[in-house]
């Protein structure tokens, strides 16, 4: 069936802003289209004229330190990411939040700008990358900016920008200092659907006498959009990690997060079940991490 | 169009493309290379993976146009020449390989992960391979080969045959040998029905019901006939015999027409062939049908009920099956205990790796030829002429490979549709399933509510069972109640049992039919009994294993059927041999016993156990025969025919050795031609675990005559008695002279004796329930225990180790054997642990492979013992008997006994549901 008319291959961001702006019908994005292009061809989404095919633009597929930075382009595999030794030391969440998507194969052309603009609450990649307070680089044809990506989502598999005139070119997030670390852990189904029953990363820095100096906590899906838990990780910072620590700061992000019962996927109260226990597992990895 | 220059195996190719053809169809429609294989469509397998520049990608969703430039590597271009990659050595030899759909993308991805790492260890492999699917399980041999030629690559060590303790005792039975086929499955060269093609072929479509039940009011297909490029709309006025197809009722209409009715989501409304799929599909669209929704019953047991809309005017109950042994009102007069339960078993997909496909073309003398991965190739050719309305000879079924079957390609699928589409264009009509389509029509495992009621004495003795049995078979009859049936015998478990009183209801619903699939009914019914005899060991406290060998069956005891076992009952050994090897690595403590995990607070293991054993053969008075025709060709190979399917179980195999054993053959001198309706006789269905006895049976009977024929006319020409003629190594030692088998059969010629003859086996007659004497002439028998491992938190559930015993009779094909049983293992974990297929109200949930999740290398047990008992049948080739079903069947109530154990949580249906099991858990407060 004709899923699409046109798969355009641009060579340059500028090339890719042209196509998706010069469609006369619908236009989409792609990257290593292991999720739209399947959702196309099973007609769980509507036929698109053209897609945009931004794999092959290399300046999205950059890894590099920007000063007190790492640049991550958004054309980097997920294979990429999990093999490159830069974010092995300052992304580790990211690496293993992305280490735990798919096999090789579907690792190898996934992208992690992909992963973001599916926009969905428990993306892996993007709940990884929001511990660590990234931003998101928006091209557009008037150029460059940054935002930070947590306020980029509007809802499930929706994004506050025009996905016709804007591309996601990359992310930025801060260099690993000492006493800093982070970890991703997630919950599966084994039966049904890929996709996480709840994921969780956190990014967090150790102070002089031990104590969880700050913290950030991202997990999913724990509303219509990616969640960051604001009010646990104000909870958690300047406190030393201990047993009653970690039984307040457990209510705490309770209380904050929005979880629901998904058919076939898992009930409400299971998902709280496991937040603690994720909550448990990233904290005391990430503190593990920032120790070494 | 664009166009598409690319290398692809060391060679640049240049074509014309459209924008959203995929690389798969690319490879394989357009450059030939069929060796990629599709499996499921949809980015979840890993079968159509193929290296990008040495990266391993999934063809089935990589747009061609993305291959511009760039270096494809597909399976066949691993090895170099007649120089097989290590890779496709180790897999051969290691036995790696059971159906071989899968096999390239393994050896293709593991060619990936050894240029990475080329020394991996198994948790490298456990990520390479995590999405690189196996329906035969055919995982811990496939690590096993990729360590042998990561050595061969490395250390230059030759990649050797594993050993087993078990077989062995003749030359070639018994003895460790390659799959004949391994070669070309490990190439890509092996041809699978969609790896088919002729020229002008059309394509064809199918549409579907979409509603689970209703009146079909009106049909328009006159748009859908316009559309250029289509070449035949056919409904059900178009077929020119019978309508209705069934294995053993016919009453599944190949179409539905206007006026009748559609009893479930995936009935036919119409067919198209057309020049290209897309151009099919399309025209599917343009097909005006109106259905009137009927209400619908998706639930057995309500289907029972009196005011239960009917799926068919018959009414809802296919069978009621009744089993009565003594009497039951005084087996539980007698017994001091009483218990009683309910279990649940869902429905389950066959996921076998190679959707259905059916070719048919009408040849110059108007015979209709059919090419399809059948499990019974004359059953096919017979209902195919039957809706043609043509005498049996007037078609012909030939079987290419066979991707996987489990039971899942025994009834008619496209078969018919594409014999009709051929007559009614002249054209050669290709019907490929989708992985979607495959999932909403062929018949599944029944769901089962099974009832458990057990009276015993307070030492253990059981003196009643009484189980009532409810079977969803669906919207069709297909086997369902054969399946039932065996349900129905086996619901009491391999025990003596005095008293028994056994109903059982197979009835219709308007749900996907359910038919045959790997444990036939008795896999249900283990589950339900063997859950049950823990909760009685527990309630009695007498350890697990004590309570089952006590009450098993042995050679002279009396099944709930009233039959006497004469023979080849290893249960008790089976059962010795696992709890020694259990014991033996709890070093004798008591394994049922809930231990912690070392640094895993949350954790908790404890061990399962269950006890199960499956008739060989279709027994129950139904006529099991096989024929087999053998024939010295002329080149001196010997050669057998059978029509019976090679399903990946390794048939092949096992009837090439039993050849070759009985004529002294070296292996290569023995071709084995199987699945072609023309050139091969009837060696039955692919079901029951019945080939190795059966057709077995056969070819050892017809190469024994032959031998005997061999024997006589050199006895009578070279005037000797036939003891002093010697046949070895591939020859015949005649007065000092050697000769070959190509002197020989020109001798025969010579003497007017045809070299070649016909066997037809009869196995021992068996007779219907209620009847007296035997029901089946053998039973195979297993014990089982695994290790689990649970999170109390979590409620996650992770097999940990398995150590299992099956008495096979004798084991023919000892590398087949191992690698079918550990498979059968595997199977059984994703039915207890990963597998559900979801129906609600008649709707498909789990219409995609993404939805329904077969276990992955992931779920291999970190430690698998497989023992074997070979406990001979006096009837059986060399004693053997079947082994195909059993290994699946004990393995779901071993691991919710498990479960239990190590947390204290009954679980009265599979697959698990961590999420219940975490809430039940935190309840019992543990």
């Amino acid at each position: 069936m004709n899923h699409f008319q046109e798969y355009l291959q641009p060579k340059s961001i500028e090339e890719a802003l042209n196509d998706l702006s010069s469609a006369t019908g619908s236009v989409a994005v792609i990257a290593g289209g292991t999720d739209l292009l399947l959702e196309l061809r099973q007609g769980r989404h509507p036929a698109i004229e053209r897609l945009v095919d931004v794999s092959g633009i290399d300046s999205l597929r950059d890894v590099r330190v920007e000063g007190d930075h790492i640049y991550l382009g958004a054309g980097v595999t997920h294979k990429e990411i999990i093999s490159n030794p830069l974010l092995g030391e300052h992304a580790r969440c990211v690496v293993e939040g992305c280490g735990l998507i798919g096999g090789p194969q579907v690792r190898n052309v996934a992208t992690i700008g992909g992963n973001v603009a599916h926009a969905l609450p428990a993306g892996d990649g993007t709940i990884s990358l929001l511990a660590l307070d990234t931003e998101v680089q928006l091209a557009t044809a008037e150029g460059t900016s940054w935002e930070p990506l947590i306020e980029i989502f509007r809802g499930p598999g929706e994004v506050n920008f025009d996905r016709k005139k804007v591309l996601i070119a990359g992310f930025r997030f801060r260099t690993k200092d000492e006493k800093e670390g982070s970890a991703f852990q997630r919950v599966m189904r084994p039966q049904g659907v890929a996709i996480a029953i709840l994921n969780m990363a956190a990014w967090l820095k150790i102070g002089p006498d031990g104590e969880i100096e700050r913290t950030r906590i991202s997990c999913g899906p724990a509303g219509p959009k990616p969640f960051r838990a604001y009010q646990t990780e104000k909870f958690l910072a300047g406190k030393k990690w201990d047993d009653g620590v970690y039984q307040q700061a457990a209510e705490i992000l309770g209380g904050e997060v929005s979880l629901r019962t998904s058919a076939h996927r898992a009930t409400k109260e299971y998902r709280h079940k496991l937040l603690p226990v994720l909550l448990q597992k990233v904290i005391e990895k990430a503190i593990h991490r920032a120790n070494l | 169009m664009k166009n598409l220059t690319f290398v692809v195996n060391e060679k640049e190719h240049t074509l014309e493309i459209n924008p959203d053809e995929m690389l798969s169809d690319v490879l394989r429609y357009r450059l030939g290379l069929t060796g990629t294989k599709v499996s499921c469509g949809e980015a979840e397998c890993g079968a159509c993976t193929v290296l990008v520049d040495g990266d391993p990608i999934l063809s089935c969703n990589y747009p061609a146009v993305k291959a511009r430039g760039k270096h494809i590597t597909t399976i066949e271009g691993l090895s170099e020449g007649e120089e097989l990659h290590p890779l496709q050595e180790a897999f051969i030899k290691h036995g790696a390989v059971q159906c071989g759909f899968c096999t390239p993308g393994q050896i293709v991805t593991a060619a990936a992960l050894l240029n990475e790492k080329p020394d991996p260890t198994d948790e490298d492999i456990e990520y390479a391979l995590n999405d690189t699917l196996c329906r035969c399980g055919t995982y811990p041999m496939i690590i096993n080969a990729i360590h042998a030629a990561a050595d061969k690559i490395n250390q230059g060590k030759l990649i050797e045959y594993p050993s087993f303790d078990f077989g062995g005792g003749h030359d070639v039975v018994g003895q460790v040998v390659p799959r004949p086929e391994a070669k070309e499955k490990v190439t890509g060269e092996a041809i699978y029905t969609d790896d088919i093609s002729f020229p002008d072929m059309l394509y064809g479509a199918t549409l579907r019901a979409g509603v689970p039940h209703g009146r079909v009011k009106t049909l328009d297909i006159s748009k859908a006939r316009e559309l250029p490029g289509v070449q035949a709309v056919l409904t059900a006025e178009d077929i020119p015999g019978r309508l209705n197809h069934g294995l053993i009722i016919q009453d599944w209409p190949a179409l539905v027409g206007v006026g009748q009715k559609v009893r479930y989501v995936g009935d036919a409304i119409a067919i198209v062939a057309a020049d290209t799929q897309d151009i099919a599909r399309q025209a599917l669209d343009l097909i005006e049908v109106d259905i009137e929704p009927l209400p619908a019953v998706t639930d057995p047991v309500d289907a029972y009920k009196e005011d239960a809309p009917l799926v068919h005017e018959s009414g809802n109950l296919l069978k009621h099956i009744k089993v009565n042994k003594g009497d039951i009102q005084k087996g539980f007069q007698e017994a001091e205990v009483v218990f009683e339960d309910t279990f649940y078993t869902p429905t389950y997909e066959h996921a076998f790796m190679e959707p259905e496909c059916s070719i048919a073309r009408v040849l110059e003398d108007g015979k209709v030829e059919v090419y399809v991965g059948s499990q019974i190739p004359y059953s096919d050719r017979d209902q195919v002429a039957e809706a043609l309305g043509v005498p049996y000879h007037k078609v012909r079924v030939k079987g290419p490979l066979v991707g996987g079957g489990f039971g899942g390609k025994e009834d008619i699928v496209g078969q018919i549709h594409a014999a009709l589409l051929a007559n009614a264009t002249g054209k050669p009509v290709k019907i490929l399933y989708d992985r979607h389509e495959s999932l909403l029509v062929h018949p599944k495992r029944h769901a089962t509510q099974i009832t458990v009621k057990l009276g015993l004495k307070k030492d253990g003795t059981l003196t009643a069972a009484q189980t009532e049995l409810y079977g969803d078979t669906g919207a069709y009859a297909s086997l369902g109640a054969k399946v039932m049936g065996r349900a129905t015998t086996h619901s009491t478990g391999p025990y003596v049992v005095p008293n028994v009183k056994i109903d059982c209801y197979a009835m219709y619903t308007n749900n996907p039919p359910a038919g045959a699939f790997r444990g036939f009914g008795a896999f249900q019914a283990a589950f339900a009994i063997e859950n049950m005899m823990d909760r009685v060991a527990e309630a009695l406290d007498i350890d697990p294993i004590e309570l089952r060998r006590k009450n098993a069956l042995r050679e002279g005891s009396i099944t709930n059927t009233g039959q006497v076992l004469h023979d080849s009952v290893g249960l008790v050994e089976c059962i010795d041999k696992t709890a020694q090897a259990v014991m033996k690595i709890t070093a004798g403590e008591d394994p049922f016993l809930s231990r912690a995990v070392p640094g895993e607070p949350n954790k908790r293991r404890a061990w399962g156990f269950s006890v199960t054993f499956k008739n060989t053969g279709l027994g129950e008075g139904a006529p099991d025969n096989a024929s087999a025709e053998i024939e010295i060709l002329v080149d001196g190979r010997v050669e057998t025919r059978i029509s019976s399917a090679e399903i990946g179980q390794g048939l092949v195999t096992v009837l090439q050795q039993i050849t070759a054993e009985e004529l002294k053959l070296p292996l290569e001198q023995v071709n084995i031609y199987l699945s072609d309706t023309d050139l091969t006789p009837d060696g039955g269905p692919t079901t029951g675990s019945r080939q190795t006895y059966i057709s077995g049976n056969a070819a050892k009977f017809a190469a024994i005559t032959l031998r005997n024929k061999i024997l006589s006319t050199l006895s009578e020409k070279y005037n000797l008695p036939p003891d002093e003629i010697i046949l070895d190594k591939g020859l015949v030692h005649v007065n000092g002279r050697k000769l070959t088998f190509a002197e020989v059969r020109s001798l025969m010629k010579e003497e007017g004796h045809e070299p070649k003859l016909l066997y037809e086996y009869k196995s021992p007659e068996t007779t219907p329930l209620g009847e007296p004497g035997d029901k089946h002439f053998a039973y195979s028998f297993a014990a089982q225990a695994v290790e689990v491992e649970v999170d109390l938190v979590t409620g996650e559930v992770r097999v940990v180790r398995a150590v299992g015993t099956t008495d096979v009779g004798k084991a023919i094909n000892p590398l087949g054997l191992q690698g079918q049983t550990e498979g059968g293992l595997i199977m059984g974990i994703g039915h207890a642990l990963t597998e559900e297929f979801i129906v609600e109200d008649g709707q498909v949930f789990t219409d995609y492979l993404s939805r329904y999740r077969m276990p992955s290398i992931h779920h291999v047990p970190d430690e698998i013992q497989v023992m074997i008992v070979e406990d001979p049948t006096s009837d059986g080739p060399y004693g053997g008997k079947g082994v195909g079903e059993i290994s699946t069947m004990p393995v779901p109530p071993a691991i919710v006994n498990a479960i239990y154990n190590a947390c204290g949580v009954r679980m009265n249906r599979i697959p698990v549901d961590q999420d219940w099991l975490a809430g039940e858990i935190a309840k019992e407060g543990r």
